[in-house]
């Protein structure tokens, strides 16, 4: 469904990714691990062409979304949850919402508020509050929630489960099987390896912006020495 | 022995939400002290409030005896404390070598002369500086096209050149490939050991932090639940809970996807 | 009892026009993070084309239809500035933005001056409320009373649309973080145009209403900025209740200033504006501006080095020519030298801040013009020998750059140049309407040299020492420990702190230091013309300085100078073509896009390219 190919992306003068090399097939969720500054984010960002890459393609439902507008390839169905909890602060949970709506699109679930909020109950009890009011984990709800107001058919989660509160990691992870099982597909980026362990099918491991692994979870579980090398376990 | 840094009750709210509640702990002359808890935690603000960024809603923060809380950062950095930052903050504008002149030039207070030639004041005693942390060799080159390990060394030579008692470092290896991590933690672990210099830091990397912190503090929704050894840290049952994990959290999911 | 309720209706009558472009001019700052100074141009644009609607279009339903037409076209014009100029220029630091918009300024203005002639135009009065209403035995305008009612509703709508539709909670996201929206599906760069559309077509709406009051005239764009700036930073960035309250709130006052202290109208509300913002640094209604995105794009300046020793001996020769230049031309270039050097002096005051400093000041005319009238005004009234007034004129400058400093300097960036300007205008107003001592309009004249220096060759020796000994005290400040505190505040105000630097205390002598520099300039002119009008403290003039500082290249050491003297020197020969304004602000958008390293940036890659400087190590 989505293929990353030979792409280099830079920050400035940085260098940030080398040759990245993977796919994701449909209904599927894949974990991108790495450490801190690995360039899990920077791949999001390339993948939503945020961050434009320098050289190769990411390709879509077999689309070349390279050098895309933004907003174009969100409009194609896939939806970016950033990291950080970037919702919009000053905006209330209900327009946070808003911002995220877009037309119901083939091929994947027309969302509403309602179903947002069977999904997230936390939210509905704070539908009108500002969103600099709402706890880290309840932020992070939100940009769940307001990404898939957009009907994606791909979502890319950068580090759901990031300084956030076990039990609401453990929700995050219910959510995301739960999307899985709608047919939704996904790219999540962790560096918390019994967060991907649960949720995911396949793993792509990078460190200092170069592939270092590709395959499914099994595998990775096969070789230790990988994961110790590679991953703070 | 006096310990260095006191520090007692710190708090500070920002409207409910108690962001430090009731901190209190220690430094040690020559001491490594971790600080470490999930993101939110309270770590930022706690530092911010060590720093002088952030005014405290109450408590106390003493250096050798004498209150810092609320004075402002350029204060506190006057009364010998030293500090690098999570993101890297240098003057890009500037040569390697310039940029710790000017740390030099501000602590011999020359920063109003209008008569002498910035570049060519405590030259000497900055190629010096630059020489503890291996940077010697590109003291000329602008420090906007410096890799981020190497800008990261010219911050701890910059921290470095007012002769500091105490260094607050926030993530001093964030960012950084492991290898480099491990490399810039053993520099800095044995510059300061051979000043003597006092270490407060903040930290995500746990190999960094159990290869080089003689204590470690927990701080968890803004509140320190273990102060201990390394080993002490790595047992307790409530960090593993809320920080390390201890592998049971996902049992069940993993059982299934198994 | 009636009078004051007479006087109150007036207010706010007259804040109907201030509070559409002030609303309009915050939305465009809220989305796009840029400062539209063409806004006033928008109005005087919308002014003009109203005027000219209304001529055909008859009776009640043209003369209303006119306003609105008036808006839409106006906006639609915006639409064209914005994807022409605008669009290229988002990802620039906001200096060049800020220039740009400027270009566009000169642009209309001379394009007004193409299709509406040079003469003011009368307003034609509206259809239907010709008459006055009469307020406890006092006349009020019905149209007045038509403005009244109009203004709130129009805000209503305003507001109704940014808190209530689906749009104004995307521009309202946008405003916070623009990189989250486009990623969730909403074309920006459309938002960013529609708002454009918007801001512009309110205040081209405003200029509109006001036809029956005001009428139009080529000088409106220049008079309604400092009071938008004005309401904006007293309201509050962003907010449009706070627009509206201060737009209230200046107007009443105006009013009022005009029966009972009618020379001080224009002072008033600067000194309403200093007060609020000393209460409240983000004004009534304004929130702490959220730091972050605004990442600072383009290539990071390069380390700076004192001159070497063939660059010595280059200046050495140069300064040799010019020194000896009495010696070997004649009257006209002897005085039209002294002129450039004395603009050359303060170009590289304003450059020595916005360049190491990071300041970027929209009002510095104000200690050119404010050097220039303290000398004027000392031999004046004092008899003051010329040798005593030009110390004097840099003091005073000084004087007054500490006082303004310490107000400006609690801003910073936008806020920072629009609290500049307003002062800059502030200083106007006061020489302009303080007339029984400043002489007004008509200037103060008579203010020449000393006997023995009243010979052209012996003033351009006063000039040639002072000016390039002036040029060469502020280069050495830049290579100077104080020049690196300035660099080091500017490029990491966090880290400068943490590591001992008073930054504001670095960045207030700093503006001091040029506006000290602007001073002498000013004292040297005043001197060399004569004479000194009112025009020497305009925010025109301070922008002559920024234009010539940012074409000489902002990024250089020898920008200031190097652009001042080039546009100096062909000025006299540009301005004898009748629109140079618009050849002036084509070619400052043409150079913010295509060669934003000015003159001297460009020289040293070229000189760089072809081998004649050294290219340092580390250049891209």
């Amino acid at each position: 469904m989505l293929e990353v190919k030979d792409v280099n992306s830079f920050y400035g003068k940085a260098h940030v990714l080398n040759d990245l090399n993977f796919r994701v097939d449909a209904g599927t969720v894949v974990a991108l691990l790495g450490r801190n500054g690995a360039g899990k984010t920077t791949t999001m960002k390339s993948i939503m062409q945020l961050v434009k890459p320098r050289s190769g393609t990411v390709t879509y439902k077999g689309q070349n979304i390279t050098g895309w507008p933004s907003h174009k390839v969100a409009r194609d169905g896939l939806g970016y949850v950033p990291e950080e909890r970037r919702i919009f602060t000053q905006l209330t949970v209900l327009e946070n919402l808003e911002v995220g709506r877009q037309p119901p699109r083939d091929g994947s679930t027309t969302w509403t508020e309602t179903m947002v909020f069977d999904l997230f109950p936390n939210l509905a009890e704070r539908r009108n509050n500002l969103g600099k009011a709402l706890s880290g984990g309840e932020q992070q709800m939100l940009t769940i929630a307001r990404t898939l107001m957009g009907n994606p058919a791909f979502i890319l989660l950068d580090e759901p489960s990031e300084g956030i509160a076990p039990v609401i990691v453990e929700q995050m992870a219910r959510v995301i099987l739960q999307l899985k099982s709608e047919g939704l597909t996904v790219l999540l980026s962790e560096q918390n390896l019994h967060f991907a362990q649960a949720v995911a099918d396949g793993v792509v491991i990078i460190e200092h912006g170069t592939q270092k692994f590709v395959g499914s979870l099994s595998e990775l579980q096969a070789h230790p020495e990988i994961r110790d090398q590679y991953l703070s376990v | 022995m006096s310990p260095i840094l006191s520090v007692r009750n710190l708090s500070r709210n920002f409207g409910a939400i108690k962001a430090v509640d009731n901190v209190s702990f220690d430094l040690a002359k020559g001491e490594l002290l971790a600080l470490i808890g999930p993101n939110g935690a309270g770590k930022s603000t706690c530092f911010n409030m060590l720093m002088g960024q952030l005014k405290p809603s109450s408590g106390t923060v003493q250096l050798l005896g004498k209150n810092i809380a609320g004075l402002q950062p350029r204060k506190i950095w006057r009364m010998g404390v030293g500090r690098t930052f999570q993101i890297t903050a240098t003057y890009a504008s500037m040569t390697v070598v310039e940029n710790v002149q000017m740390a030099l030039i501000s602590h011999h207070r020359r920063l109003y002369s209008l008569t002498s030639f910035a570049h060519k004041l405590y030259r000497e005693e900055a190629l010096a500086l630059l020489d503890t942390v291996g940077m010697v060799d590109q003291a000329e080159r602008h420090c906007a096209v410096l890799a981020y390990g190497d800008l990261k060394r010219l911050e701890l030579a910059v921290a470095l050149a007012h002769d500091p008692i105490l260094l607050l470092m926030d993530e001093p290896t964030a960012g950084m490939a492991p290898q480099e991590r491990i490399a810039l933690m053993q520099l800095t672990a044995d510059i300061l050991d051979a000043r003597g210099i006092s270490v407060l830091f903040t930290e995500h990397d746990m190999d960094v932090v159990f290869a080089h912190a003689h204590r470690i503090m927990v701080l968890n929704r803004g509140e320190l639940i273990a102060n201990g050894t390394v080993d002490e840290i790595r047992n307790n049952p409530q960090v593993q809970e809320v920080y390390l994990g201890g592998g049971t959290l996902f049992k069940a999911q993993e059982d299934a996807h198994a | 009892m009636g009078l004051f309720i007479a006087q109150i209706l007036t207010g706010l009558a007259n804040a109907g026009a201030l509070f559409m472009v002030a609303s309009g001019l915050s939305l465009i700052f809220g989305v796009t993070r840029v400062v539209n100074f063409a806004h006033g141009s928008f109005y005087m644009l919308g002014a003009y084309v109203g005027y000219s609607l209304m001529q055909v279009l008859p009776g009640m339903v043209g003369f209303w239809g006119a306003i609105l037409l008036a808006g839409i076209i106006v906006g639609l014009i915006g639409v064209i500035v914005e994807i022409c100029v605008l669009r290229p220029v988002y990802s620039a630091p906001e200096l060049f933005q800020l220039v740009a918009t400027f270009g566009v300024i000169l642009v209309i203005q001379d394009l007004a001056l193409m299709i509406w002639g040079p003469q003011d135009l009368l307003g034609p009065r509206a259809p239907g409320l010709k008459g006055v209403i009469r307020i406890m035995g006092e006349p009020v305008p019905q149209y007045d009373i038509a403005l009244i009612v109009i203004t709130p509703f129009v805000a209503i709508a305003l507001w109704y649309l940014i808190t209530k539709t689906r749009v104004g909670t995307l521009v309202r996201a946008a405003t916070q973080d623009r990189e989250m929206v486009s990623a969730l599906g909403v074309n920006q760069a459309w938002l960013f145009t529609g708002v454009f559309f918007l801001g512009c077509a309110l205040a081209g709406l405003g200029g509109a209403l006001q036809l029956p009051k005001g009428g139009a005239d080529l000088l409106m764009d220049f008079t309604i900025l400092g009071s938008v700036f004005v309401v904006v930073v007293i309201g509050g960035m962003g907010s449009l209740p706070g627009a509206y309250l201060a737009a209230v709130i200046i107007s009443v006052l105006n009013v009022f200033g005009v029966t009972y202290a009618p020379q001080s109208t224009l002072v008033l509300m600067f000194v309403v504006m200093v007060i609020v913002l000393m209460f409240r640094p983000f004004g009534l209604l304004g929130k702490e501006e959220i730091a972050g995105e605004h990442g600072q794009v383009g290539e990071p300046e390069r380390p700076i080095k004192p001159a070497g020793n063939r660059m010595r001996l280059l200046v050495a020769a140069g300064l040799l020519i010019l020194g000896l230049l009495p010696f070997y031309s004649g009257n006209f270039a002897v005085v039209l030298v002294t002129d450039i050097m004395i603009f050359c002096l303060f170009a590289a005051s304003l450059h020595f801040m916005l360049g190491q400093g990071g300041l970027v000041s929209f009002g510095h005319a104000a200690f050119f013009g404010g050097g220039a009238y303290a000398a004027a005004l000392f031999v004046t009234y004092a008899d003051t020998p010329m040798e005593l007034a030009l110390v004097l004129a840099p003091i005073c400058a000084g004087l007054a750059a500490i006082v303004i400093g310490w107000v400006c300097l609690r801003s910073t960036g936008v806020y920072f140049a629009m609290l500049t300007l307003a002062f800059g205008q502030l200083l106007w107003s006061l020489a302009f309407q303080w007339g029984d001592v400043t002489g007004g309009d008509d200037g103060l004249v008579n203010i020449w040299p000393s006997d023995w220096a009243s010979d052209n060759d012996v003033y351009y020796y006063i000039a040639f020492v002072l000016c390039i000994g002036g040029i060469l005290l502020l280069r050495q400040a830049a290579h100077a420990p104080f020049g690196y505190a300035m660099r080091a505040a500017r490029d990491s105000a966090r880290q400068a702190e943490a590591m001992g630097i008073n930054t504001k205390r670095i960045q207030w002598v700093a503006f001091t230091f040029a506006g000290i520099m602007a001073g002498l300039a000013g004292g040297l002119f005043v001197f060399s013309k004569g004479s000194i009008f009112p025009n020497e403290l305009e925010t025109a003039r301070s922008f002559d300085a920024l234009i010539v500082v940012f074409l000489g290249g902002v990024k250089t050491l020898s920008g200031g100078w190097v652009g001042a003297a080039f546009f100096e020197g062909i000025k006299d020969y540009l301005t004898r073509f009748e629109y140079w304004r618009l050849a002036l602000g084509l070619s400052i958008i043409f150079v913010v896009i295509l060669g934003p390293e000015g003159i001297v940036g460009s020289l040293r890659k070229a000189g760089e390219r072809f081998g004649i400087l050294k290219v340092p190590e580390d250049a891209t």
